[in-house]
């Protein structure tokens, strides 16, 4: 290959935002329910129903815009996406085309020590679609409109990334501002988080934009990387090959990586936007900014330097705990329950990131409460437990979110702090193990600890180790 | 401008619309006196007028972020023209 | 006098003072029906044992003293576009030929909280699309005048229906003069209301920024009742508007001594018939004769009125009406090879000639290269239009006019040239597009014996202007009887 291609990249991300209601009626958003168990006339098209906003979905909207250095609009509508698909009950989509409530934004990343400001195009608020199930064995699909009417933004980049890497820190970075502003969880994995990735191919150097191709369907950040991999060289091959790109949607296939074209015949890309005539302007005034402003919860880069100063504690453990809004929340609330916060980082950096990893268990994820790691590490501070057992005990908090303090009595876990039936034990063992004595008694200090492991195995764990060495080294004299 | 069968076809795909062929002809013919009789409207200056969608003006009309709705399952798919496990069913889907 | 010959209100005072019950009332319409309506075909659904039903449960609560409306216990009929929970409702179309909503318009709440007795859904033009009800999935209406004319359209069945005095009141919805002109071609009264007073929630809509609910009743009094009854700010409707000036009977006063009345000049010039003409330039006399001061002026922009409604019109329908696909309600094909198919297949068969004709042109308006030239700009003559009405509201309290053209056509006359037929909403287009409100009332007969109308116009939300103009008019010259029909011995 002669010739020396850049990649340009640009995003559209689907947030889902995290209101109790749906976008344009008072339907749950619960995930989870029975098929078509949150819906009404509206989410689901019926004649004659009217969309009425729910006003959390413009506050929550503003607030992504004003974390991400938009300009807010100050009189945004919202318009009618025309297009027939049985996920889209009236067969339009509620949008902003014309007025969308963002625009002109931005976001630093950094990837490997660059810094690096990638543009936001414009946020704009729509619904969501409903689910089609497709019927093994037969030549039908599902509907169910659940999720119909979920409200959801769509934040649009320009085209400033070029690389996966890039792509990746970019959505993180996103990830990260929404989760903590509250406005959605953003888990790529249940489709509350959703990226297109618009990708086009150019020599290095040249000025102007190649043919660009959208690719869907990515649902994880692996998926993005390998999508985006993948989509560079076959742009790249056509090239090459003297053939042209065609702008096109493309469907990735994660299974197969491999993505194929989604337009048909009948799918005429032409969306016939006009402004929605059953809404009316939302007007955002300067004084309701300033109370979303004022809202607002500690994002991230605030609290790095609020830990930095109330926590003695390193600031590579910062950055990790803070990566997540969901470990930083354990974190906070472990420490307001009275736990001491070196503690807690530490099970957090150690066992906490260890099992993650065993599970392969994304930190938004986390299943335990702080409250259950709280109890745990008042266990030990109680030395109630040993740390033998207690790394057993939060396995099982981990996974289950168990109660340590019932668990430990339930299994009979407690250390043992009766000093006569442990000296008893010691004894036991140091009659049973002559030799070792002998290699103590000889400065072998090694061999101490050989005793204190079968005292230990005696004890089925139940001991406080370091009790345990002092009495033996007592005994020996 | 004169409608021609390409546009007809072209809007019968957006409209979802199968026109017989002498439905072809007759929306040709309506289609473009129609576009004939609506373009008078390019004989008014517009230049600097607002588009209107609304005729008075109404803005800021919210619901409150709180559950009204319960589950109407039933009732909603009674009107379904063919159903199955509490869903709509359609004809296989592309994806 | 027979009880079918009185107006709503007057029913309601009989019904108040126990001289009628309302399961007499209610059957005394019923056997109307039953016996007109198969000539007549104002009604697309009749619901008799319903109507029964709810005539005992509301003749219970009238004398609990719980419903105190001056409409409690009058029957209504409301148009096929608007929901009714349990009631088939079609819009006339094929495509909702087996749909019973599951909830009910506001508008239709509202009237039944009153104590209304809902008979039935009349019928009119399929997606309230077209002037005569000619294009009616379920067949014609005709007019009670003259059955071989039309009743106007859409709401034709709801105005042949109080023409024919198959019911009392009724309601009908007016997207470009579809209250306003049956009204005129049957001899009733009709309202059109300001955009925004009477709530959209459960109207199937057509245009919707132009769509809004209204009466069609004998005479103004009733008008004034029922429209008093159904205004409300209504939460489920986002167009909806809060307004504290609902009590319309307070402006039934024969009284227009020094109120500003403007006639427009151009409604004058050309294609008017001279005895409809005449009708209403005589009626602009009359209240002259009664104290108004009334003055001819230049309303521009008239001509633009019915281009930029059928673009706008059209564009919302198109969307309007693509939820109308085969999945979730109504109309399915038979037979369909894939998904896009059934689509096609389903549509196709399910809308009728005009429908199409309005999908096709609004999708058109719409597609991509054309929505500036033709939807922005139809938005803007909007804004034009709405200006000089703004201008003449200055100067004028209320705006006398024609209704339409012509009166009652003859069936099928119109049919075959959809831009004639669009010509004759000439009058009252551009009433839509300004979202300002519009009364329709007789004003006299033409030489057939055909009745005439008279359009009386307001400022938006000033109903209460045109309603008093309309009850000084009535109260001296009346032509709300429908005598053509008791000749007839009906």
């Amino acid at each position: 290959m002669s010739k020396v291609y850049e990649t340009v990249i640009g995003l559209e991300v689907h947030v889902e935002l995290a209101t109790k209601t749906k976008i344009f009626c008072g339907c749950s958003t619960e995930f989870g329910g029975a098929p078509n168990t949150h819906t009404c006339p509206v989410c689901t098209g019926m004649p004659g129903s009217l969309p009425v906003l729910n006003k959390a979905v413009v506050e929550k909207a503003v607030a992504v815009g004003l974390a991400t250095n938009c300009n807010i609009t100050r009189n945004c509508k919202f318009d009618r996406k025309n297009y027939f698909y049985p996920d889209n009950p009236q067969n339009y989509q509620i949008s902003q085309l014309y007025y969308p409530i963002c625009r002109d934004g931005y976001v630093e990343i950094e990837v490997e020590g660059k810094k690096k400001k990638v543009r936001i195009h414009e946020i704009h608020m729509e619904e969501d679609a409903g689910k089609l199930v497709h019927e093994e064995r037969s030549d039908s699909s599902l509907v169910d409109f659940n999720r119909s009417g979920v409200p959801l933004i769509e934040i649009v980049s320009e085209p400033d990334m070029r690389s996966a890497e890039e792509v990746i820190a970019y959505l993180d970075k996103l990830r990260l501002i929404i989760q903590y502003l509250g406005a959605s969880d953003c888990k790529l994995n249940e489709g509350s988080m959703r990226a297109d990735v618009n990708l086009s191919v150019r020599e290095v150097g040249s000025e102007e934009f190649g043919t660009r191709t959208e690719t869907k369907n990515l649902n994880s950040f692996k998926a993005i990387a390998r999508a985006i991999e993948n989509e560079r060289e076959r742009q790249i091959d056509l090239l090459e090959s003297g053939e042209k790109v065609v702008q096109e949607t493309r469907r990735w296939d994660d299974n197969k990586e491999y993505s194929y074209p989604m337009r048909s015949k009948e799918d005429a890309q032409d969306y016939r936007y006009f402004p929605d005539p059953d809404l009316v302007p939302v007007i955002i005034s300067e004084e309701w900014i300033e109370k979303i402003k004022n809202s607002q919860p500690e994002l991230r880069d605030e609290k790095i330097i609020r830990y930095k100063e109330e926590y003695d504690i390193p600031e590579y453990d910062i950055m990790i705990i803070t990566a997540s809004k969901k470990m930083a929340d354990i974190f906070e609330e472990a420490i307001s329950l009275g736990a001491a916060p070196k503690k807690v980082s530490n099970w957090l950096m150690g066992e906490t990131m260890r099992l993650m990893k065993e599970t392969d268990t994304e930190a938004d994820n986390l299943k335990f409460s702080a409250e259950n790691l709280a109890k745990l590490i008042k266990l030990i501070e109680d030395k109630a437990i040993n740390g033998t057992v207690a790394k057993e005990v939060f396995e099982k908090v981990f996974a289950e979110d168990i109660n340590p303090e019932k668990y430990v009595d339930d299994n009979g876990l407690r250390t043992v702090n009766d000093e006569g039936a442990l000296r008893e034990t010691i004894q036991k063992i140091i009659d049973a193990n002559p030799k070792s004595v002998e290699d103590i008694r000889n400065g072998k200090q090694k061999a101490i600890g050989f005793l204190v492991g079968q005292t230990m195995k005696e004890m089925k764990g139940k001991a406080d180790p370091s009790e345990v060495n002092r009495i033996i080294k007592e005994i020996l004299g | 401008m004169v409608i021609t069968d390409e546009t007809i076809e072209y809007v019968g795909i957006l409209a979802k619309l199968e026109l017989s062929g002498e439905e072809k002809e007759q929306a040709k013919k309506d289609m473009t006196n129609m576009l004939e009789y609506v373009g008078k409207l390019n004989e008014l200056d517009t230049d600097g007028v607002e588009a209107m969608s609304h005729a008075f003006p109404i803005s800021n009309v919210f619901r409150e972020d709180e559950v009204t709705n319960g589950d109407d399952r039933e009732n909603l798919l009674k009107n379904a023209p063919d159903k199955k496990d509490g869903c709509y069913r359609v004809p296989k889907t592309f994806d | 006098m027979n009880l079918t010959q009185l107006t709503a209100v007057e029913i309601g005072k009989k019904i108040k003072t126990k001289e009628i019950g309302v399961v007499e009332a209610t059957e005394a319409y019923i056997s109307r029906i039953e016996k007109l309506d198969k000539d007549y075909n104002c009604f697309v659904t009749v619901d008799k044992e319903g109507a029964l039903k709810q005539a005992e449960e509301v003749q219970k609560l009238i004398d609990a003293g719980k419903l105190t409306s001056p409409l409690a216990g009058v029957p209504v009929a409301i148009k096929d576009n608007m929901c009714i929970d349990g009631m088939l409702t079609t819009c006339s179309s094929k495509i909702l030929n087996n749909f019973v909503p599951t909830y009910t318009a506001t508008a239709v709440e509202k009237l039944q909280s009153a104590g209304a007795v809902i008979i039935g859904k009349t019928n009119m033009d399929e997606f309230a699309m077209g002037s005569t009800t000619e294009t009616s999935y379920y067949g014609e209406t005709k007019n009670p005048w003259d059955v071989t004319r039309v009743p106007g359209g859409s709401s034709g069945g709801s105005a042949a229906a109080v023409a024919a005095e198959e019911v009392p009141y009724a309601l009908g919805s007016d997207t470009g003069g579809s209250i306003r002109q049956p009204a005129s071609f049957c001899g009733v009264t009709g309202i059109k209301p300001t955009y925004g007073r009477v709530s959209r929630y459960g109207l199937i809509a057509y245009g919707s920024s132009l769509d809004q609910i209204g009466p069609l009743a004998k005479d103004v009094t009733d008008c004034a009742a029922i429209l008093e009854e159904i205004s409300s700010h209504d939460k489920k409707d986002s167009t909806s508007a809060e307004r504290s000036d609902n009590d319309f009977t307070s402006a039934l006063k024969d009284d227009v001594k020094g109120m500003k009345i403007g006639i427009p000049r151009d409604y004058f010039l050309k294609g008017i018939d001279s005895e409809v003409k005449d009708k209403v330039l005589a009626a602009a006399k009359t209240l002259e004769e009664k104290g108004a001061i009334v003055e001819e002026f230049d309303l521009n922009m008239v001509e633009y009125a019915i281009p930029a409604y059928y673009i706008i019109a059209s564009a919302e329908a198109s969307s309007n009406l693509e939820r109308f696909d085969g999945v979730k309600y109504g109309y399915r094909t038979e037979t369909f090879t894939d998904l896009h198919n059934m689509y096609k297949k389903t549509r196709s068969e399910g809308f009728g000639a005009e429908v199409k004709r309005r999908i096709m042109l609004g999708s058109f308006v719409l597609s991509s290269g054309y929505y500036d030239a033709y939807y922005v700009k139809a938005l803007k003559a909007k804004a034009l239009i709405k200006q000089e009405f703004d201008k003449a509201f200055e100067k004028y309290d209320v705006i006398l006019g024609p209704v339409a053209p012509t009166t009652a056509l003859k069936l099928g006359e119109s049919l075959s040239d959809p831009i004639k037929m669009y010509l004759g909403d000439i009058y009252t287009v551009s009433v839509n597009l300004a979202g300002i409100p519009g009364i329709s009332l007789p004003c006299g007969y033409d030489k057939n014996g055909l009745p005439v109308g008279l359009q009386l116009l307001g400022q938006t939300f000033d109903e209460k202007k045109i309603i008093r103009a309309a009850y000084a008019f009535e109260c001296t010259k009346s032509y709300r009887r429908p005598d053509a029909l008791t000749e007839r011995g009906l």
